[in-house]
């Protein structure tokens, strides 16, 4: 076994990876187990340097360390309000990534089976281990390098996508191309085609056709996916490398890349599944974009929407005993967590009880907020999720919304014709007294007005989140 | 545009419609402020502290009313001061429209704006202005206190060692603003509180405030509050009869009646008759609220207390909130200064009189030359009516028989999945060699296991976990290290590539969960 050493150095990181997702269940020891996952990665690396890889260790080390050299670059010089464009960008690499070595799969494939008896005797590393395999296995090989590209390719153009979505790019609207999902349809229909064809051919023109139809379904689906399902699409997409991985290491028959790939593309659906619920939405319609179309005329707003000045909010929060504060991506787009994170110092010194309510949409990026709370120094154990803080508005004095609209709507609750009917939402308006800090009388994301606007109990705090609360900070010491 | 406040002309009113506080307010609506000299004295507010307001001090009322441009005050106007209106000016005050044709036929003669408090109408947009709810609820705690006054035990019940002392009875009839003020006041003085009223619905904010509420033998539907604008209406001879034998029956028990019942623009129902009064024990009080408009109890002298043969004080009082001018002269200013604020939309100090706007339209009674009382009815009503739903508690055996069948649900789900998933395996198995068999193994497991350990993670930690992920999906490097010495230039390169592309992602994945889970801080 001149590979046991491998195997077991693979078994150890495996167990790594897991403790390290299963570490982040709390903040303490989250910051323990992300050290688990950075020993797995360099154990697994080692590993397969010493064993299976084959030769050529000085290059691959220099560009590990060259690629090394930008990473640390970009994690250190990233903005917490740009996290979601770099996890979108880093998934494309994955993507990439998998592209190539399903690629690279197909021309050793090719070359290998083009050899005699007497030369594959002569080979070694990962052309050796294609040479061993029966005509069955090789059958079982083209569907799996096929599966990773496919999944590779979309993983690719669905994150340069997001990407330039989240980066402002490109426009954060739905854009669908004349014909819609049956493009889509039409791109999977040729790669299915393409898969039975070079199942039986072994061609490079099949896996070339469903490349470039993978790539567009990539872009395509994408791009008809709007600015606030993000968090979906993010999440997707994590899941998507996830799943390249996993079949790119059945091509190459290495369990370790399965057993990750399967962790990571496990945690993705997760995710994709728990922010679909938060929306009350399915996966699929969120996948086909904008929302679905209502079943009667929505229920009229009456009242209207009372404006209230800098003087007022801080005459009110003076008084206030609690204060629930619901950040939104608002806040991330005028970058006033800090802002946000000074307030609460200040109310909490004078005795208030000041908390924050997280929706599990609110932002671009699951957990966006709580990682933008975390960087201006908030403490955690007083970032409370949806469900732990719902009961707690009617006790509330005052609640502030700042730059967040479709997860306070109530009309969620209260309008069985809305759009986003049955969607959880955070229910401020039973705090006594609600104050939303907006930019302007626009309607959210979703195109719906907003009933808490126009509330007894809600007085609208127009302006920039950063400036409003600048002026409030100058009047609360 | 200026606003000012005369005097109160009528004797013994003490309250005042402007405070210094509210003239504040006031001035931040653009406005300048003036007061006669005197106006707040006994309120308790003293022309230095107008002054210090920023208010203009008027030596005369004739100055006032001639210089301001509003009129803010409290009472009623009398002639005089009608005649001193004219076509630019606003006049806001109370003012009994539905009876005071005479007033009203002067202001339109004038051509005068008339705003009357007691008619803002009663939707939840306009409490804040509600001058008839904050006076109540002043008047319900003030009937209390005065009745203590009276009463010559006290409320609370005591066992002492000179003796015991049972606890008060309280009776409040009619759970309106008054109502309730007075309940809470009576409950917190230690009393016990009984009220009762003709709407079935206050029950339960009656029974909020501490009191017990006093249901009757009756059945019948009775009128829902909502459809008269949350007021009480009249009720039908026999509720009346019903009414009337239980209040007998609690007559001798109770030591003090607050009466509260009043009817928009009616005369005030007679609710407590001479047989109760006679039935009650020596020593008892009677606190008639409506004394203004008759009485609730015919025996009731208005703005008098007397005491009747059997020895039972019947207080008549009509000016309870001047009895409390320093708290009901802020609370009445605070009223104008929202009617303000709702007369101002532009905040530049000029009156915008938008007879469209449901609240002002309603208030509203001579404007432009023209009488606009009554105001046709609010569009929006009072109180939703609130279909009433019933859902069946769930009996014991009931509950179990459901969580029994969730159980056997989830089971059978589990078991079908379960199935599936095998025979799935096992037709794999069957057209699949065994070495890629051994790696699904792997793969199914690996899927499990994620499952099992995704749930546990935190949500404020998705971000981190997402990170993480991505740094670990980086492991296609593996595949990438095994192909790089193997074959052609091609392979080479595209390997490379990987290698580089996978090598970014493991540094910066990892580090920017690093980066990220440090600021996690616990207060």
């Amino acid at each position: 076994m001149e590979y046991g050493f491998t195997t077991a150095a693979y078994v150890v990181a495996a167990v790594l990876f897991i403790l390290s997702l299963g570490g982040l269940s709390g903040q303490e020891s989250a910051k323990r187990a992300v050290w688990y996952g950075i020993a797995g990665m360099a154990l697994a690396i080692f590993a397969t340097l010493v064993g299976p890889g084959s030769g050529l260790w000085l290059l691959s080390i220099l560009l590990i360390a060259g690629g090394g050299v930008i990473g640390y670059q970009l994690a250190t010089r990233v903005q917490m309000t740009q996290m979601p464009e770099l996890v979108a960008a880093m998934h494309s690499l994955v993507g990439l990534a998998a592209v190539f070595v399903g690629v690279i799969a197909h021309v050793e494939l090719g070359r290998v089976m083009a050899m005699d008896a007497d030369q594959k005797q002569a080979l070694d590393g990962f052309a050796k281990l294609l040479a061993k395999k029966d005509s069955v296995e090789v059958a079982i090989l083209r569907v799996e390098l096929f599966l990773g590209i496919f999944i590779g390719a979309v993983t690719f153009t669905g994150s340069v996508v997001a990407y330039g979505k989240l980066a402002g790019r490109v426009t954060s609207a739905a854009v669908k191309l004349p014909g819609g999902h049956m493009l889509n349809a039409g791109a999977a229909a040729i790669s299915l085609i393409a898969l039975i064809w070079y199942f039986n051919s072994g061609g490079v023109v099949p896996l070339l056709l469903m490349t470039l139809a993978a790539l567009f379904i990539g872009y395509h689906l994408i791009m008809g996916i709007g600015g606030a399902d993000m968090p979906v699409v993010v999440s997707m997409l994590n899941s998507y490398s996830g799943w390249a991985a996993a079949a790119i290491g059945f091509s190459l028959g290495n369990d370790l890349l399965i057993v990750v790939g399967a962790l990571v593309g496990s945690s993705g659906a997760i995710l994709s599944y728990i922010m679909c619920k938060a929306m009350n939405r399915s996966f699929i319609s969120v996948i086909l974009g904008g929302f679905g179309g209502s079943t009667g005329p929505a229920m009229e707003v009456e009242g209207e929407q009372v404006a209230i000045d800098a003087d007022g909010v801080a005459a009110a929060l003076e008084e206030a005993d609690s204060v629930i504060i619901i950040p939104g991506y608002g806040m991330a787009v005028a970058q006033a967590q800090q802002n946000v994170a000074e307030l609460t110092r200040r109310l909490r010194a004078k005795g208030k009880n000041v908390r924050f309510a997280i929706h599990p949409v609110a932002g671009r990026l699951p957990g966006h907020m709580n990682v933008l709370l975390a960087e201006a120094k908030v403490p955690y154990d007083i970032v409370m999720e949806m469900d732990e803080i719902n009961a707690d508005f009617l006790e509330t004095d005052v609640a502030i919304v700042i730059g967040s609209n479709d997860i306070v709507n109530p009309a969620a609750q209260e309008d069985p014709n809305s759009p986003i009917a049955g969607m959880p939402v955070l229910e401020c308006w039973k705090a006594k007294q609600v104050f939303v800090s907006k930019r302007g009388q626009g309607t959210g994301y979703s195109g719906i007005e907003n009933p808490l606007f126009f509330k007894d109990n809600t007085r609208m705090f127009y302006g920039d989140a950063k400036a409003s609360l600048d002026q409030l900070l100058g009047m609360i010491q | 545009m200026k606003i000012g406040t005369p005097k109160e002309v009528i004797n013994g009113e003490a309250r005042v419609a402007m405070t210094p506080d509210s003239a504040r307010q006031l001035q931040k609506l653009g406005y300048d402020c003036a007061i006669e000299s005197g106006a707040g004295l006994l309120a308790g507010f003293s022309d230095e502290a107008y002054a210090e307001a920023g208010v203009e001090i008027i030596k005369t009322a004739a100055g006032l009313w001639k210089t301001a441009d509003i009129i803010a005050k409290v009472r009623q106007p009398n002639e005089v001061e009608l005649k001193r209106l004219n076509s630019k000016k606003t006049l806001i005050s109370f003012f009994n429209p539905g009876g005071n044709e005479e007033g009203l036929e002067l202001a339109k003669s004038k051509g005068a704006s008339v705003v009357a408090m007691e008619m803002v109408p009663r939707i939840s947009r306009a409490q804040k202005m509600d001058a008839l709810s904050s006076m109540a609820n002043i008047a319900g705690y003030r009937a209390v206190i005065e009745a203590g006054n009276n009463f010559g035990r006290f409320f609370t019940g005591q066992i002492t060692a000179a003796g015991k002392v049972p606890p008060a009875k309280v009776l409040v009839v009619g759970a309106g603003v008054a109502g309730l003020a007075a309940i809470g006041t009576s409950t917190s003085l230690g009393a016990i509180t009984l009220a009762f009223d003709v709407r079935p619905e206050v029950a339960e904010q009656v029974e909020s405030m501490g009191a017990e509420f006093v249901y009757l033998d009756f059945e019948e539907d009775q009128a829902d509050g909502a459809s008269s604008g949350g007021y009480a209406s009249v009720s039908s001879p026999e509720f009346r009869e019903a009414q009337l034998a239980k209040f007998l029956e609690l007559a001798p028990e109770v030591d003090i009646v607050i009466t509260t019942a009043l009817i928009p623009n009616r005369e005030a129902p007679e609710l407590w008759t001479e047989e109760m009064v006679a039935a009650m024990k020596p020593g008892s009080v009677i606190v008639d609220l409506a004394a203004e408009k008759g009485g609730n109890c015919k025996l009731t002298v208005m703005d008098e207390k007397i005491v009747t043969e059997n020895g039972v004080t019947i207080i008549g009082y009509t000016d309870f909130p001047s009895r409390m001018a320093a708290q009901a002269s802020m609370l009445y200013a605070t009223n104008i200064r929202h009617m303000m604020t709702d007369l101002t939309p532009e905040k530049d100090g000029q009156v915008n009189h938008n007879m469209e706007d449901d609240v002002i339209r309603g208030a509203t009674v001579t404007h432009a030359g023209e009488i606009t009382f009554p105001p046709p009815p609010p569009k929006v009503q009072a109180i939703a009516a609130k279909p009433k739903e019933v859902t069946p508690e769930l009996t014991p055996e009931q509950k179990r028989a459901e969580e029994v069948a969730a159980f056997k649900a989830q089971t059978k789900n589990q078991v079908t999945l379960l199935a599936v998933g095998g025979a799935l395996l096992l037709a794999v198995g069957l057209v699949a060699p065994a070495s890629f068999m051994q790696h699904f193994i792997v793969f199914v497991l690996s899927v499990f296991i994620g499952f099992q350990v995704i749930w546990g993670v935190a949500h404020s930690l998705h971000t981190p976990l997402m990170a993480v992920t991505n740094a670990i999906s980086s492991i296609i490097i593996l595949g990438a290290l095994m192909q790089i010495g193997s074959g052609s230039f091609l392979v080479i390169l595209l390997a490379a590539l990987s290698v580089f592309m996978a090598g970014i992602n493991i540094f910066g994945g990892f580090l920017v969960t690093r980066r990220m889970l440090a600021m996690f801080q616990k207060s």
